[in-house]
């Protein structure tokens, strides 16, 4: 996997990431992703209402989150986190990417939405982004499997 | 059924495995098959609503299969049955997403349900309705996707 210079929050702590998706498969793909990055998986969920309790439990610094899910789906999961955590940064992660799906999600809460299959490099600039002034980049970069 | 309905999902199955396999993809024969389906081994069923309704099987040999787990894990050879499973069902996810995705963006309204994995040459599509088998060539093998669909309704602004 690619080499990516380090996201870490302001105080140079790991980046802690809820990743929530039915596909166990996606949930690690993620996750080495993340790790590339220099965060650091929090937790893991595999369905919208199991997030929101995670969420609660966890309050990670950021959400990767899946649409389709059993449950509940990833979009309704998203608006009650933000409802419940105003702070709260969600990512769309998800292959149905229609112009009516991103726009509901981000309606509803979500900060940004990423298409499956996820590209290392674009899921890295979105976080950088979603995370702005909140995170710094460091000068090393990490060490890819 | 129309090529318009058809092609949104050559085209992701072609972007989609070529990007998770990091291969070139070669699109394979097309059938027409009025029978119930046979798995060829590991087949992952989506099913969809609204506009358009029916299902899509995802399908591949158990031995292509593994090759595409371990390719996307990264490592020489995936042990794990599971993970095999699931790497076939997030591949069909991200096939039939992607497709889905097209024809929403197209004016057709519906939605995907989870895929549902199933194993084993015994298994068989409860229906007999007309489906497209589809046969894309990778170089870990061979991967066929099944459509059956059907218009439910027309786009919005247009009549059956």
């Amino acid at each position: 996997m690619e080499q990516f210079a380090r996201v870490l929050r302001k105080d140079g702590q790991p980046l802690r990431y809820l990743i929530v998706d039915d596909s166990v498969f996606a949930r690690k793909n993620l996750s080495r992703m993340i790790e590339s990055f220099g965060g650091q998986v929090a937790g893991e969920a595999g369905d919208g209402r199991a997030a929101i309790t995670e969420y609660g439990r966890l309050h990670p610094d950021l959400v990767l989150m899946d649409i389709t899910m059993p449950e509940m789906e990833g979009i309704e999961a998203a608006e009650l986190i933000v409802r419940q955590h105003a702070e709260a940064r969600v990512i769309m992660v998800s292959s149905v990417g229609y112009q009516e799906n991103i726009v509901a999600a981000l309606q509803r809460g979500a900060r940004h939405f990423v298409q499956k299959p996820v590209k290392a490099e674009v899921l890295y600039e979105v976080i950088k982004y979603v995370m702005g002034e909140e995170c710094v980049v460091a000068k090393s970069a990490t060490q890819g499997s | 059924m129309k090529m318009e309905l058809i092609q949104p999902f050559i085209n992701a199955a072609d972007a989609v495995l070529a990007q998770n396999l990091n291969c070139q993809t070669r699109l394979g024969h097309f059938t027409m098959e009025e029978s119930a389906y046979h798995s060829k081994g590991v087949a992952a069923v989506v099913t969809v609503v609204g506009d358009i309704e029916g299902r899509i099987i995802f399908d591949v040999e158990p031995a292509t299969a593994t090759r595409m787990a371990s390719i996307m894990a990264g490592i020489e050879r995936q042990e794990s049955h599971e993970l095999v499973r699931e790497t076939i069902c997030e591949l069909a996810n991200q096939v039939i997403g992607n497709a889905i995705t097209t024809l929403n963006d197209q004016g057709f309204r519906f939605k995907v349900h989870p895929p549902q994995v199933h194993e084993g040459e015994g298994m068989k599509s409860n229906e007999d309705t007309e489906a497209l088998v589809m046969c894309f060539d990778t170089d870990s093998g061979k991967v066929f996707m099944n459509i059956a669909m059907h218009y439910k309704r027309r786009r919005r602004g247009e009549q059956l």
